[in-house]
């Protein structure tokens, strides 16, 4: 097996990548010590608070801090004012962390407090006199993108041509016939994707199916609220302690609201409590180190679990509309579709992603995919695990299998017909290399999950989905320690056992125990910049980074044996965790461990150390099939997940538990989505279920086992095949279930969550057609 | 408003501290004892990641106030390891991978072994009903639920052993899981 | 805000009768801890009655039992013999919130937060169970269902709080039952919910009955309509959906985050002909 750093050969056969070890992180965690980001305290810090605005859209006319200024305990009350544009901002984060002039959202902030203790913070916020002017507002991302909708940025978007939009309305025939407002639009984007004629393939087409659905927005839903502390001394420098998935990005963006030099502030992330994509960007963050400058104290805010769910980002509400037409045989012939998303007051939804994934499972001629980007007023979205993708394929694979079920197709044989395969051009343009589909719809089909003979009111659903998976910027550093164990410094926080899978791949490329490796999450002034985890790009991407620094570091090693041994680098080669004289002329000394070349290595130079650093590319995408069986009760709707399975392409499983867990964690919040999870608007605009309780993810007593197939098809971008497995695993469980409940009950849900009432309205209007 | 002072035990330790009467259990652990592996995801009794035991009760201490628990006796997720030696279910749960984030973990720890102490034989059903106090965004319980099953297995097979010397140990019912699971079944 | 721990009734009383602004009563706190967390209330007073002889304890009365204001739900659930005499309100109670709720929530706690949602009080009304108001003036016992007089709102007067609930001993051959439903398996409120306790003769006919209804009104109902429907019968499938309809006619519900006015109308019939058919068999043994 070559082992030099430019060699880019695929390795296959592993000692340590694989097993299972414990994680290193792991005591910790079970004892209780880790520390998250509310662990955290700083000698003499204050309480920060967030003042927020109860109205879902609302002009600011005036806010009247000086009552809590004056309140004994109270060390600093800011605004927008205290925060003032600087050249180059993100205007629009700027905007979200405190709003300027016009309340966007129900949440929205609007001052912040910093106390002695959270009582006197608490008492300070009700002293905050703001005077509103309710503005007329608008939640559902339909009636956002009516000419006669409030718009949220006047003269922001361009004013949009009603007769010209091709929106769902336009397909089914409901246009409206005003055009153009002066005002703008609510229309932030749109993306087009695709190839081939449509209208052709549609001609050639035995079987037709479109239709019209809808998703709510879903939270994250981790268990840890935000927080973090801030500390801003008189000299300008700054320390910020949080809970995030990107403390670089935390880091260059809070410099940037802030006016400050990158250099000055220092960003250490704790452990974190979940992120699923809610943890990319920040909220409290500048706002705690605003109130840390004025108060000229450390600040500590910690979000309440209300604040997370008014305040931060859900995913994108969306309202789709999806035509696909096939031969009898099952083939695909053509496909359409346009999904508009709403991103909350800002635009960002990621419906470009959605559009990218929606067709991205099969092999089509023609495919044209129109995506929509609309703001609305609601919290800013932020990413959420495969974001706008498993909105799309609940479309997708919902109309697939209305046309299986039609054409007396069995529903993983349609699928296998027309997946995506190596040289497939996909629907947002490149072509594949080597993927895993077809490997996963056949692993489906033997289980014995697919075998199992159903019952009455018993129905079974299959999907399947996509995910890119993501690479970037990425920098890793290993030192060599004194007695030859090693400290990995990362920079890419670790949220699913990620510091696990990257000890195994040191300790594989090494060829030394996987204990003998400790990693550790760097913090921003340890390490070169690092992109965000998110996009299922870690153990991609720091695993890739990994590798290479590794062999930086054995190249160096080697230098040093050749030190010792007085023969030229090149004669040395490594081996099993020591160097070795490359071959018979290279002479006959014996290999020297690691171990020795760390006790020798201040005498033959110095410390060893490896680095690398890439805007690494060649990620893998993943594709999963997943299947499930549900039961309904068709006197109330009540609907029980009897079994469920994942399968899906890793590419390699480096820690195959942690693989696991991610496939049986994303079908979980898939099965939130699907069932019961939404964001509730009252008729004011207001958030009604702000809360663990009326939001309802799923409980350990909803589900059963989650069962899971890892497929291995190697991604060539990666040393060790490795593809990203966090996200795909979100994308088949809406339209899975929402097939199985067909099959069980006869009711096709289009729109989610599929609550009780709604299955239970939909079973009574059949059987009231029936009759 | 009065601060109240409070003498207490907690993890076997004689405890004592001054709060406000508005502060939780949980605030005065986190924010008056520096014990901070009970953690706060909710504040409403909704997600279980606050579990302490209070006199050998699973509770949330996020809905115990802190004036209250003079003269009882708490346990946290620091009193569950003795000494340098995991609970057979922290054990369990590392090499079973049955956390990701962990943040849930202590809540689930505390309450498995509130679980485990009455029954050593719950059915997966019981488990899953026992923890839906706990809420993990994570796993989907799968690795949770095998973790606690697999813990009372090496428990049952090391109270048979020991059982071969004194009278067998007898499984006390968790009647309340065994019949919401069956209930909802109906 | 001021913290009490009195240990007679008397001083109980004694402070929510001489305090100014909002008092409330710590027993299980569960629901409490909540409101003031939410700022909802901010209370000026809390009296925490857990302290007092007699409110942590069950104790055998005229054949029924006497459950004091702060005994938790697992305490009820682990006593065993209310359970085995009126497994409907056990059940019921024992339904709220998740075992760590068990630990604390109380019914008393439950009755006085006055949800028309609250699990263990149909139940209560089905049994005919009794509250025993203490205050300043007097002591009386009232049925249960006359406590809650709207969401969050009670009949007590300034200075009073429920000390305890008896549940009465039933006659022979009498069978309770409680159902809700809810969308996840566990930890949610009550979108329906259906109490009900009937009395049979030696035939399995039906002697009496008293139905109740939870979250399909301001508060929890109990329909007499509902008993009439199965009272004469040997609840045989037209007695059934006699109660069905009756269930569903009595339901007043709205439509919020939780149901739709549909969906509850629909579910308290089939809920009440789901309990109605579990306490049916728990009479005849």
């Amino acid at each position: 097996m070559p082992l030099d750093a430019n060699t880019p050969d695929l390795r296959t056969e592993f000692k340590s990548v694989g097993t299972r070890p414990n994680r290193p992180d792991g005591v910790d965690k079970v004892t209780g010590r880790a520390r998250f980001g509310a662990d955290f305290s700083a000698p003499g810090q204050l309480v920060g608070l967030v003042l927020r605005s109860p109205h879902a859209h609302a002009r600011i006319k005036s806010i009247d801090t000086s009552a809590a200024e004056a309140l004994p305990g109270v060390k600093a009350v800011i605004t927008y004012k205290d925060i003032p544009e600087q050249e180059g901002c993100d205007k629009d984060v700027l905007v979200n962390i405190m709003a300027r002039g016009t309340a966007l959202y129900d949440g929205h902030a609007v001052a912040a407090v910093a106390a002695t203790d959270a009582a006197v913070a608490r008492k300070a916020l009700k002293l905050i006199k703001v005077d509103y002017k309710v503005l007329k507002h608008v939640t559902d991302v339909d009636e956002a993108m009516k000419p006669s909708a409030p718009v949220l940025h006047p003269g922001r978007f361009e004013p949009v041509d009603y007769n010209s939009l091709e929106t769902a309305s336009h397909v089914s025939g409901k246009q409206e016939t005003k055009t153009k407002t002066r005002e703008g639009s609510n229309i932030a984007g749109r993306y087009v994707f695709g190839h081939g004629d449509v209208d052709k393939g549609f001609k050639q087409a035995d079987i037709i199916v479109e239709h019209e659905f809808k998703t709510e927005a879903t939270h994250q839903g981790y268990i840890e609220p935000h927080a973090c502390v801030a500390s801003v001394s008189s000299d300008g420098m700054a320390e910020l302690w949080v809970c995030t998935q990107g403390p670089f990005m935390v880091r260059d963006v809070c410099a940037s609201l802030l006016g400050m030099d990158v250099s000055r502030l220092r960003v250490t992330p704790s452990e974190i409590g979940g992120g699923f994509g809610g943890k990319t960007t920040v909220f409290i963050e500048p706002v705690a180190l605003a109130l840390s400058r004025k108060a000229g104290k450390p600040v500590k805010v910690v979000m309440s679990r209300s604040e997370v769910f008014r305040c931060t980002g859900p995913t994108s509400s969306a309202s789709m509309w999806v035509k696909i037409g096939a031969k009898k045989d099952g083939t695909f012939v053509a496909a359409d579709a346009v999904l508009k998303y709403q991103g909350g007051a800002f635009p960002g939804s990621p419906v470009e992603m959605g559009a990218m994934c929606a067709f991205a499972c099969y092999d089509l001629r023609n495919v044209r995919i129109v995506g929509y980007d609309v703001v609305t007023n609601r919290p800013k979205q932020a990413a959420y695990r495969a974001p706008g993708a498993p909105m799309s394929a609940f479309a997708v694979e919902g109309v697939i299998g209305e046309i299986a079920d039609k054409l007396g197709i069995d529903a993983i044989d349609i699928r296998l017909k027309n997946a995506a395969k190596e040289g497939t051009v996909s629907s947002y343009g490149p072509t594949f290399g080597p993927v895993g589909l077809v490997e996963t719809l056949e692993a489906a089909k033997a289980h014995k999950n697919y075998k199992v003979k159903l019952g009455k009111n018993q129905g079974r659903g299959v999907a399947s989905g996509f995910w890119f998976n993501f690479a970037g910027n990425t920098c890793v550093s290993i030192n060599l320690n004194v007695d030859g164990t090693l400290a990995l410094a990362l920079g890419t926080v670790d949220i699913g056992g990620s510091r696990a899978s990257m000890c195994l791949m040191a300790a594989e490329e090494l060829g030394i125990a996987y204990d003998d490796v400790r990693a550790i999450i760097a913090d921003t002034s340890s390490l070169g910049y690092n992109d965000i985890s998110e996009g299922s790009r870690v153990t991609f991407s720091s695993g890739l980074a990994t590798i290479k620094a590794v062999r930086d570091l054995k190249k160096r090693m080697c230098g040093r044996a050749a030190k010792i041994w007085g023969i030229p680098e090149d004669a040395v080669k490594w081996e099993n965790g020591a160097a070795h004289p490359a071959g018979a002329n290279a002479g006959g000394f014996d290999p020297l461990s690691i171990k020795e070349i760390a006790a020798q290595a201040s005498a033959t130079g110095g410390p060893l150390a490896g680095h690398y650093e890439i805007n690494a590319e060649g990620a893998g995408p993943s594709f999963a099939t997943h299947v499930c069986d549900v039961e309904v009760d068709p006197e109330t709707g009540a609907m029980k997940v009897l079994r469920y399975l994942v399968v899906q392409d890793a590419g390699k499983a480096i820690h195959p538990s942690y693989v696991e867990g991610q496939y049986q964690g994303g079908a979980v919040q898939g099965i939130g989505w699907v069932l019961n999870e939404e964001y509730f608007y009252g008729k004011d605009g207001t958030l009604q279920n702000a809360g663990f309780l009326d939001y309802r993810i799923p409980v350990c007593s909803d589900v059963p086992m989650i069962d899971t197939v890892i497929v291995e098809v190697p991604n060539p971008g990666h040393p060790y095949g490795v593809r990203g497995v966090g996200e795909t695993s979100i994308v088949p469980p809406l339209a899975c279930v929402a097939n199985a409940v067909s099959s069980a009950i006869g009711v096709r849900a289009r729109t989610l969550p599929m609550s009780p009432p709604k299955v239970l309205a939909a079973i009574e209007g059949v059987a009231a057609s029936k009759a | 408003m009065s601060a109240v002072h409070v003498s207490t035990k907690i993890n076997g330790d004689d405890v004592e501290f001054v709060c406000r009467p508005d502060e939780s259990l949980l605030d005065v652990l986190r924010d008056r004892l520096g014990m901070t592996g009970s953690k706060e995801g909710c504040g409403t009794g909704d997600c279980g990641s606050c579990s302490v035991t209070l006199d050998g009760r699973l509770v949330c201490s996020c809905l115990v106030m802190g004036a209250e628990v003079g003269g009882h006796e708490i346990g946290t997720i620091e009193g569950m390891a003795q000494g340098d030696k995991l609970h057979p279910l922290q054990q369990k749960f590392l090499e079973g991978a049955a956390l990701q984030c962990g943040i849930c973990t202590p809540g689930f720890l505390i309450a498995a072994r509130a679980l485990l102490e009455r029954n050593m034989d719950p059915t997966e059903t019981e488990v899953r009903y026992w923890l839906a106090g706990n809420l993990c965004r994570c796993t989907g319980y799968d690795k949770i639920v095998r973790a606690v099953m697999d813990t009372a297995k090496d428990m049952r097979k090391a109270a048979a052993k020991s059982s071969a010397k004194k009278p067998a140990a007898k499984k006390s019912p968790a009647k309340k899981t065994a019949k919401k699971g069956a209930r909802h079944a109906a | 805000m001021r913290y009490e721990a009195p240990d007679t009734i008397k001083a109980a009383v004694g402070l929510l009768s001489k305090a100014k602004g909002t008092s409330r009563i710590l027993a299980g706190g569960t629901d409490l801890l909540v409101q003031m967390r939410s700022g909802m209330v901010e209370p000026d007073l809390v009296v925490n009655i857990k302290g007092i002889p007699g409110m942590r304890d069950i104790v055998a009365d005229k054949g029924g039992y006497r459950i004091g204001a702060a005994v938790s739900g697992a305490e009820l659930e682990e006593h065993g013999k209310v359970g085995q005499m009126w497994p409907g309100v056990v059940e019921a109670t024992n339904l709220i919130g998740s075992t760590q709720i068990q630990g604390r929530a109380t019914m008393v706690g439950n009755l006085c937060n006055a949800s028309p949602a609250a699990d263990s009080v149909p139940a209560m009304i089905a049994a005919g169970a009794t509250a025993r108001v203490v205050g300043p003036k007097r002591t009386r016992d009232v049925p249960v269902e006359s406590i809650a007089t709207a969401p969050g709102k009670t009949s007590l007067a300034k200075g009073e709080f429920v000390s305890s609930v008896f549940l009465p001993k039933p006659p022979a051959r009498t069978g309770s039952a409680y159902l809700r439903f809810i969308p996840r398996t566990e930890m949610d409120i009550a979108v329906v919910a259906a109490g009900i306790a009937m009395t049979l003769n030696a035939k399995g006919v039906i002697t009496a009955a008293r139905v109740s209804l939870g979250a399909v009104a301001a508060r929890a109902l109990l329909v007499d309509a509902c008993a009439e429907a199965i009272i004469g019968s040997t609840l045989d499938d037209a007695a059934l959906d006699r109660l069905a309809a009756a269930a569903s006619a009595a339901a007043k519900p709205i439509t919020d985050k939780r149901g739709t006015v549909e969906f509850r109308t629909k579910v308290a019939g089939v809920l009440a002909r789901r309990a109605a058919v579990i306490a049916y068999d728990r009479a005849r043994g």
